[in-house]
Order: structure tokens, then sequence, then C-alpha cells
């Protein structure tokens, strides 16, 4: 009920350290959900303790690929708006480039799908808006009128009031963190230069900083300082003229990679396209050392004069002019990660830490309400899959790595992201042992959690004829040069020599982990829905909720003893799930957790000749009566022991090969060699995880599987709900008693022609409309938009999966899907679980 | 006419000053580099002079290579050449400044036109030596003022007011052209660059002019003056710096004496302590 700036308490709940945006929205939330005893520190002064949040630019775009940050920024603005803190000025995002109006047109997908009001207008109305512009330069704009500047230090100020109101809540300007003490890998205490404070839960929130903070509990928040440029030019007469701080649309420039927006009479220009500046967190100036402040640090000129002509050349009519001036310049420090998402979530290495680093004003108290929900009930309305702290491998928490992605990533900030796109830098970091075999048959690497997986492989490229007659119209290359970046029609090429004969497929990215002991049956029956309870050698596939019920994986869980389970679960969400299964384990040591991805290397053998190249090579019975699906046994393959998998997630009949990493290279060739005869082919990742994925209708992780669905609504629901309590029982329980609001569809895109004649191809998160073009979105709200989109090439066509409203999830029901500016045919062609390829799995159970 | 503005390379002020753990220099690994402001305002007056007069302001620097940043910032307000003297990263004392600047002067006169006016800025706003100019003005046989707000020239009559507070009101100097003023801020309110003259600046061309540094032992740099050498010497002056050494830091606290209404009681206290009510 108090706001004491003075003393610090001994004892509280919540330390949150940090009184930016983030900081300052968390304790308002965690008040609101009845946190009682606070503590909020900031070694700087208020209101503007210095951070990023004290001269971020302050404006918010709403429109974004992302669901999970589009999601952050609505409920952001809705929160600056409640607090009076919010002016709509409006938004304008230029296209100098034609590569740049299609991804405009791109951009408007993403507004039809999350419901922003925008529109693709034309230079002479961009001109209306902002009258200022060179309309030559323009060749197409995307209008948001919804864009709007806020005052996230007012904001700051009225939420520490508010969750003063509620909680005890102790504010501490002028201090300084000086250790986070642990006991046995969980916070116990709070040291600062005013005293100590006994606490279990820690938040940090202080931006650039937070490495530094967070290393002082033995945590790593992979972040870096880097420099964004920006100066203020006038005084600009008809911008005093308006006599308010902004009165005309902000504008983005996203060729150039600025923006320029009116700040009272002057003009504030931005940029995104200078070299990357980074900065060490150790480096970063002390409050008093600092000019301005510590995140504003003496400007490069050198760096930023070469965009002033780009600026000059958009904005010449006011900025032109002698008597304008560049009154102000900096080099502003922001947080960049090596994936450009947020950090949130509780840390991996310590019990209690959170980290709630790396947020833009625009996600700010979104990521505060949501990290409170997080930390009282275990998840959050909004899925934070992708900004999950716990989601990088610990070579992708060294500051090496943290350099390269972010030098890389920079210069992404407003650049065209194709969503395939892979990274250049820092690769090479997680090699299987398959990997030089893979290079010389000219495999087309693709990223994952740190490893190198081929996608797919050159020396596959005579396919393309050998296939013809199985698929044919799958085997073209796409037309146009953004559906078929980062693609090859040898991806078709090689799911069909699989189905028609054996692939052998690298999934070494895998993870896995073995937990074991006395307690280890009650462990892992808390962790998972499906009953553990089953006989050893048993395979169970099972989803992991969140404590709401929504998802939080799915994977594999073998039972190998009475008291040991090997857990395997993909590459892209390996490190989350190590964080949640290590943290779960009871303290009580009745069951250890180790993991063992770097020791196991995968081969997948699938196809109908898989049985025949195994059974070559090995001793040991493979036939479906000796080794029945859903059954993990060892074998010995030639001389390497095998833990074999009957298992398959492209369905067909065949084997997950897991084996010693060191013996992995033996096994390739084994497998090779013995499958020659039967034509085998080394299949990439295109086919596991979307052609084969699609056919089969499996759900993928982050795709059609988030915190927001339920397994209901993702048909995952299982028959029966086992009497053992689990991790998101009541919430499953709940869903189970009800119909689904959604289903989980494939539809197949029936004329992929656009107005002139070009065969387009969606690629994901597009919006799916009636025939009459309007928006689907199901009873509690959610928008039907494209989870994932691929080839089906043994199905004879192209596959979208999307959730629908159960009453619009019927198999024939007509559809239209927006991609770039024009809309497609699509029909339902399943609802439900059922695959389109092989309903009944003959195949893979045969 | 022909304006010469010397400016120095200093770091910007603004936070409290780090040193070095020698106590020889400012830290200034996170700090901007400026000129001091009188020396920016003697660059506004020389651009608004010439603005009115015709002819061409040149500034020059003597110091560190990366000195060239407050010569093209100069440019960018306007000034049409900029002149530096590399001396290193050493700082030198007032009596090797105003050697180089000297030689440099001699330099850039026997190449072009004499200079009508140079100016100074009062005093450095690190060092604070307030000799530099009275040296080079002295060196030169040229009159100085010192302190100046106000700068009006006579071109007819080849001669300039200079204007100056005191304590007691406004001193008027009458000095016959070529003449030296140091200036001081409130002379003017400097301009910012505009976009276009940083442009201008960046691309400009700046002339050097090379610089011997003193060998060991060597004398002062007072011996060089009276020639035109091809190279200006740069001689050690007579300043040691012993140590730099912060000040106590004084750590104000601040005491919140209540909220909303209640406060108001203590607050009259305090007015009243200082004799304010």
């Amino acid at each position: 009920m108090t706001m004491n700036t003075n003393t610090l308490p001994g004892r509280a709940d919540v330390v949150v350290i940090g009184a930016g945006i983030v900081g300052n929205s968390l304790v308002h939330h965690l008040a609101d959900l009845g946190w009682s005893s606070i503590v909020l520190l900031d070694k700087g002064p208020l209101p503007d303790p210095g951070g990023s949040t004290g001269h971020a630019s302050n404006f918010i775009f709403p429109v974004d690929h992302s669901k999970e940050i589009v999601d952050l920024t609505a409920d952001s603005m809705r929160q600056y708006e409640k607090l009076g803190v919010l002016t709509t000025c409006g938004g304008i995002e230029i296209a100098r480039t034609e590569a740049r109006e299609e991804e405009l047109r791109r951009r408007m997908s993403s507004a039809v799908t999350w419901d922003i009001d925008a529109e693709l207008i034309g230079p002479d109305r961009a001109v209306e808006l902002v009258p200022f512009m060179n309309r030559d330069i323009i060749r197409l704009a995307f209008w948001t009128p919804s864009v709007a500047v806020v005052d996230p230090l007012q904001a700051g100020a009225l939420m520490r009031e508010q969750a003063a109101a509620t909680a005890d809540l102790t504010v501490s300007a002028n201090t300084e963190v000086l250790g986070i003490e642990t006991i046995a890998g969980h916070v116990t205490k709070v040291r600062t230069d005013r005293g100590d404070i006994e606490t279990e839960t820690v938040v940090v929130a202080c931006g650039v900083w937070s490495p530094r903070i967070a290393r002082m509990a033995g945590a790593t928040i992979p972040l870096t300082p880097a420099v964004h440029q920006m100066i203020d030019v006038g005084p600009i007469p008809e911008l005093a003229a308006t006599g308010v701080e902004i009165a005309y649309p902000i504008v983005r420039d996203m060729d150039t990679f600025m923006y320029e927006r009116q700040s009272g009479a002057d003009l504030e220009v931005g940029s995104y396209a200078h070299r990357p500046i980074l900065h060490d967190p150790e480096d970063i100036p002390s409050v008093a050392a600092a000019q301005l402040s510590p995140t504003q640090l003496p400007f490069t000129a050198e760096d930023f004069d070469p965009q002033m002509e780009d600026a000059l050349e958009l904005f010449g009519s006011i900025l032109d002019r002698e008597d304008a001036g560049v009154r102000h310049a900096i080099n502003g420090l922001l947080s960049l990660t090596p994936d450009g998402s947020p950090l949130l979530g509780e840390t991996p290495e310590v019990k209690g830490l959170w980290s709630a680093a790396a947020v833009w004003i625009k996600e700010g108290p979104g990521v505060g309400r949501m990290l409170a929900e997080c930390m009282t009930h275990g998840s959050a309305e909004i899925d934070l899959h992708g900004a999950d702290i716990a989601r990088f491998y610990p070579n992708q928490r060294t500051r090496a790595h943290i350099r390269e992605r972010t030098s890389e990533g920079f210069n992404k900030t407003y650049g065209i992201v194709h969503p395939r796109e892979q990274w250049l830098s820092s690769r090479q970091q997680r090699l299987s042992p398959f990997y030089e075999r893979e290079g010389v048959l000219g495999a087309e690497f693709f990223e994952v959690g740190g490893w190198e997986r081929p996608h797919w492989y050159e020396s596959n490229r005579p396919l393309l004829e050998e296939m013809a007659e199985f698929g044919h119209k799958f085997l073209q290359d796409r037309p146009h040069e953004w559906d078929r970046r980062w693609w090859s029609p040898i991806i078709n090429a090689e799911h069909l020599a699989m189905r028609q004969r054996v692939a052998m497929i690298d999934l070494s990215a895998f993870a896995h982990f073995e937990v074991a002991g006395p307690g280890v049956l009650d462990y892992i029956q808390r962790m998972i829905v499906a009953n553990a309870d089953r006989r050893v050698g048993r395979l169970i596939y099972t989803p992991v909720l969140a404590p709401n019920g929504g998802f939080r994986s799915d994977l594999t869980v073998v039972r190998m003893a009475d008291d040991r389970y090997r857990v395997i679960t993909g590459g892209s969400d390996g490190a989350r799930d190590a964080a949640w299964f290590s943290r779960n384990v009871p303290a009580d040591g009745s069951v250890t957790f180790t993991d063992l991805t770097s020791a196991t290397c995968t081969l997948g053998l699938w196809g109908p000749r898989a049985r025949d190249v195994l059974a070559s090579v090995t001793d040991d019975d493979v036939t479906d009566d000796g080794f029945g699906f859903a059954t993990a046994r060892h074998i010995t393959v030639g001389t390497v022991p095998v833990l074999a998998l009957r298992v398959s997630y492209v369905g067909e009949l065949g084997w997950e090969l897991h084996a010693p990493f060191d013996q992995g290279r033996v096994l390739w060739d084994i497998i090779a060699e013995a499958g020659a005869p039967h034509g085998i082919i080394p299949a990439g990742i295109g086919v596991y995880g979307t052609t084969g994925r699609m056919e089969k209708g499996y759900r993928l992780m982050g795709a059609e599987l988030t915190s927001e669905y339920t397994p209901v609504d993702a048909g995952l629901a299982l028959k029966k709900v086992k009497e053992h309590d689990f991790i998101g029982k009541d919430g499953y329980l709940q869903a189970r008693e009800h119909e689904p609001i959604a289903e989980m569809c494939i539809l197949t895109v029936d004329d992929h022609h656009d107005s002139s004649g070009m065969r387009r191809y969606p690629q994901g998160g597009e919006p799916i409309l009636s025939v009459r073009g309007e928006r689907v979105v199901d009873r509690i709200g959610r928008p039907s938009y494209v989870t994932s989109a691929g080839s089906g090439p043994s199905v004879g066509a192209y596959l979208l999966m999307a959730y629908l409203p159960v009453e619009q999830a019927e198999e024939g029901n007509r559809l239209l899907v927006q991609y770039m500016g024009e809309r497609y045919p699509v029909t339902v062609a399943r609802a439900g679980r059922t695959p389109l390829f092989d309903p009944d799995d003959s195949r893979m159970k045969g | 006419m022909e304006v010469l503005v010397c400016v120095k390379r200093v770091p910007a002020s603004g936070g409290t000053p780090q040193l070095t753990d020698d106590g020889q220099r400012v830290d200034t690994r996170n700090l901007a580099f400026t000129v001091g402001p009188h020396e920016e305002c003697a660059v506004e007056e020389a651009i608004r002079l010439v603005a009115e007069h015709g002819g061409a302001v040149t500034v020059l620097s003597v110091g560190p290579a990366e000195a060239d940043e407050q010569l093209r910032y100069a440019i960018s307000m306007g000034a049409d050449r900029g002149v530096l003297v590399e001396t290193g990263a050493d700082e030198l004392d007032p009596q090797a400044t105003a050697a180089a600047i000297t030689g440099a002067v001699r330099r850039l006169e026997a190449e072009r036109a004499p200079f009508d006016l140079i100016l100074f800025g009062n005093e450095s706003p690190d060092a604070g030596n307030y000799q530099v100019g009275v040296r080079v003005a002295c060196a030169l046989g040229l009159p100085i003022v010192g302190g100046i707000k106000g700068i009006d020239i006579d071109d007819g009559a080849r001669h300039a007011r200079l204007r100056r507070d005191v304590p007691a009101g406004v001193e008027v100097y009458e000095v016959s052209l070529p003449a030296a003023a140091a200036v001081k801020e409130g002379l003017n309110l400097p301009r910012y660059p505009s976009m276009r003259g940083r442009l201008r600046a960046r691309k400009a061309e700046l002339d050097e002019l090379s610089a011997r540094l003193p060998d060991a032992g060597a004398g002062t740099g007072a011996g060089d003056i009276d020639t035109v050498p091809s190279e200006i010497a740069i001689g050690r002056g007579g300043l040691r710096k012993m140590r730099l050494r912060q000040p106590e830091e004084k750590r104000t606290e601040t005491v919140v004496l209540g909220r909303g209404p209640e406060a108001a009681p203590a607050i009259v206290d305090i007015l009243e302590e200082l004799d304010m009510v």
C-alpha cells in the first residue's frame, strides 16, 4: 500500500531490477495478480533511469509477420491507451523498389490475418498524408491508421503508482545491484549498495545491462547492446506550425532502413542501415560518467552521413535547408538477440531468476503482463514460445555467437526476411557424424538449433526425371523467385522416391534426455499427457502441456526400463524441453536428468523397402511380429549398437536408428551400402518436416501446436484420461468437456494462378477467408491462418494447414487464402486428425 | 576579409569526467569530442563576418589526427577551409601550442593572403590556461583583446571595434586590422549544421601541415617563430602536468517530505529555514 523510496525491506516476494517500461509494467501486473511485497530497483534516477526506454523513438507499428509480436504489441497499445499516454498519428511504410512492393503486399496479408486496419496506397495518397515527401520515389505505400506514439516514461510512473495502490511496493532508484546470491541453483538474495533483500524471485528487466546482472547469479541473458543512430533536424516551420508533438503520420522508408517522424518542430530521422555497432554490457558508462545518459553514446557521424542523402532524397522539401540544423544526434543503445526475438521467462540456469530483456517499447507493457501471468500461473494468455529465453543451446548463448548473429541481424530490422531464410554467420557449429558424407552428396544445409541439417541433396537431381511418372507437376521449379527461394523441387522428388523405395534421413539434431531413478514413473507421469506406465520397450507419442492446458511441446517417450525413460524431441525445441524437464525434476533426488543429445546421432530409415534394408544388416528380428509399431529395441546393425524406434513422422514403414555418436559414420555407410540395391536415397528435412509430415497431417510445435490451442482443438486429445495427475490436467479436462471450438484442418489449393497467370505458392502465415472474402474467426476470436504450407506430391495437391472454426471445418468446404495481394480458392480436404495420405496408416504399421 | 579561427578538440562535458589510472588525462572512452563553447561562437562569428564582408573562413586546429572531426564540424557550419597541424595524441602545453599555431599562420599567410582577423576562444574548456591567443598575437605582433562579446568591422577604415562586458558596464576597444581577439560564449548563438552542410563537410578536403615533434631534450618552440619553415617544429613548453585529481564527490540524498497535501507543512518548514517566506 506504500511507495517507499528510502529504505529497502529485508525481504520481498519479488525483486524487479530495472525501472524501464518492462520493469514498471511487470510490477504493475504482479501487484494486480496479488503479489504483495515487491521491490523495484534501478541504479539510475527516476523517472528516467538512463536505459533504452529514456531515448527510444516511442512509435508503434502494429503489423508484423510474427503472431507473438503482433499480440504483444496489440496488448501493449491497449495498455498505453488506457493509461492515456498513446497518441494515434498513423504510419506509412514506403516502397521504393519492386521487391519491397511485394513485401508490402505480404504485410497486407499479415494485417488481414491479425485484423489490423491497413491499406495499400499509391504515391498520391501517400503525399496527401505526408505532404513533404518526394512523390517521385514512392512506388507503393502501406498505410496503417492506428500507428501511434507513446510516452513510456509517463506510462512507467503511472504503472508504479497503480502497483503501489494494491501492493507493498518499494521503489528504490539510484540503487546499484552488487550481487545475486543462490543456493543449490535457486535465487535467495539480492545484494545492493543500500542493503540486502532476501527473495526467491528476481526479474532482470534492465535491458542492455541484463547480461551483466544475470551473470551475478550465474545465468546468461544472450543479448548485446547495439547502436541505433538517430538525429533531430529543425526547426522546420511547417512542423512548428502544427503546434503539437506529432501531427503527421510516421514514415518508414523501408528500402533505406530508415524512419522519419515529427517531433514538435523537428523531424527525427533514425536509421537501421548503418554498420552494426556492438557494445559490451561491461563497457556501458555509469550514470555519472555518461554525457547524456548511459545508453545515449556519442554520435559517430561517419556511420550516419551516408544515410542523410537518403533522408534528403525523400524529405528534401523540409530537410534540405541551411536553417534546419542537426540539433541532436545520438548513438542510442538497444538490445539485440541472436534471432531478433525477446528473452523472456525463467532462466534455464537459475531457478527463480527471470529474464524480461530485449523488449521494444511497442511490446513492453504486454511483456510485463504476460510475464506476470507466467510467474503467477506458469503460463500466459499469449504464447511466448518464440521469446522463451530457454530456446538457446549453450553454444548459442556465447558471446561469439551473439556477436556474429546480431551483426548479421541488425540490418534485417527493416529488411525483407524470407520465412525460410537461413543465417549465414556462426554456422557449422553442431555437425552430425554424417555431415561429411552429406557434403559430398551436395546437401543444401539448413540450420536448426545450431545443427547443420540437409534440407535436400543436389545428388538427387536425377530423381526429377526418374520420379516424373509419380508426380510430374510437383517436379517443376516454381516460377516466382520468392516462392522458390530456399526451396528446390528436388525435395518433392526425394519425397516420391521415399514413398516408392526407401530413404535415409539425418535426424541427429534431435534432443535426447534420459530420466531415471526410483521416482521416475511419478515424475514422467506428471510431465506428459499420455500414460507412461507401459511395458518396457513401449514408445509413447504425447503432448506436453503448459499449466493452462495449452501446448508446451509434443514428443516421444520410450520406457527403457522400469525406472528409466528416454525422451526424444525435435532440434528446434530441444533446449526449451531440456529446461522444462530438468526444472521439474523433484528436489528429493529421486530422479536424475541426463542430456544425451551430444552422445547420440539419429538416422531415419523409411519407405516400403526399409525392412528389407534393415534386415540385411542385422541379425535381430525386425519383422512386424518381432518388432511391432510403436516399440523400441536395442539391435545391432553391423558393428553398431543401435536403439531402434519403430515410428514414423513421414507415414512410412521404418525406424529411427539412434546410435552412439562416434559410430554414426559407420552406421551411415552400412545403411547406404545395404540400401543401394533397394534404390535408397538420402532425403532432407524438406521431406521430413514438410511434405511427408503434412501428407500425414502431423502437427508441428510452434506452428500448429501453441499454448493458445488445446489438444482437443489440435485433434491430439487421447481417448482416455489417465488417473495420474499431470501438468495442465485441469485445463485439459475442461477442454475435453466442451465440443472443440476450432479444428485443425488440411486444405488443398484448388488453383495456383494469380491474375497474371503465374503459379504462386503460399508459404505460411496467410489469412484464410470465406468465399466472400471475410476473415474466418472462431467464436473466441482466434483467426484462421495458414500454420504450415507445402507440397503433397503423393496426394496430388499443395497443402495448407489451418485451424478452422468447427462450423467451417467441413470436408469439401470452399474458402480462400490471401497471398501477396491476391486470393486463391482452397478446399477443406481433411478436418481432424485422419491423414490425407494413407488414412489408416497401413504403410507405417505394416 | 580573411578570418582564421583556432579551435581545440576537447572531450564534451556532460557527465562527471572520469580519469585514467595514471591521472594524466580524462578517460574519453565514452565521451564525444567537440570544440569549447567559446570557440563555437568564434566559428559562428567568423561565418557571419565573412557573410557580411566577403572573404573566407579558415579553421585551424593543432592536435591529434582525430581533430579533423572538429574541423569538419566547423565546415558543416559554414567555414570554408580546415587546416590541421597534427601533433599526435599527447597534449601540448600552451607555449608549444602557441608556437605551432604561430608557425602555421606564417605558413598559411606565406602561401595565401594574410589574415585580417584571428579568433580564439577565450580559454579552452579542459586546460583553461587563458594564454594561447595572447602568445600567438605577441609572436605575430598583432593587437589582441580578450573576453570579447561583440565584433564590428569597418572595412573601409581597416579597423575593428571589440566589445567586452566588465562588472561596471561595457568596454569598447578599437584595433586596426590585422588583429586578434579571444571571444567568449554569448557573442552570438551558434547555428546547428544543416544536413547538407554535414554532407559537404564529409567530402571536404582538409589541409594538413606537417609538424616535427621535439626530440628528447630539445628546447622550447620559441626559436622557430621568426622563420617560415616548411615543417612546423613543435617545441616542448615549460609547463608540466603533475596529476589530475577527481574532486570529492558530493552525494546528494533525496529526502521525501511526504505525498500530496500532507507534505505541505514540511515544505513550509524548509522554506522558512531558507528564509524564503
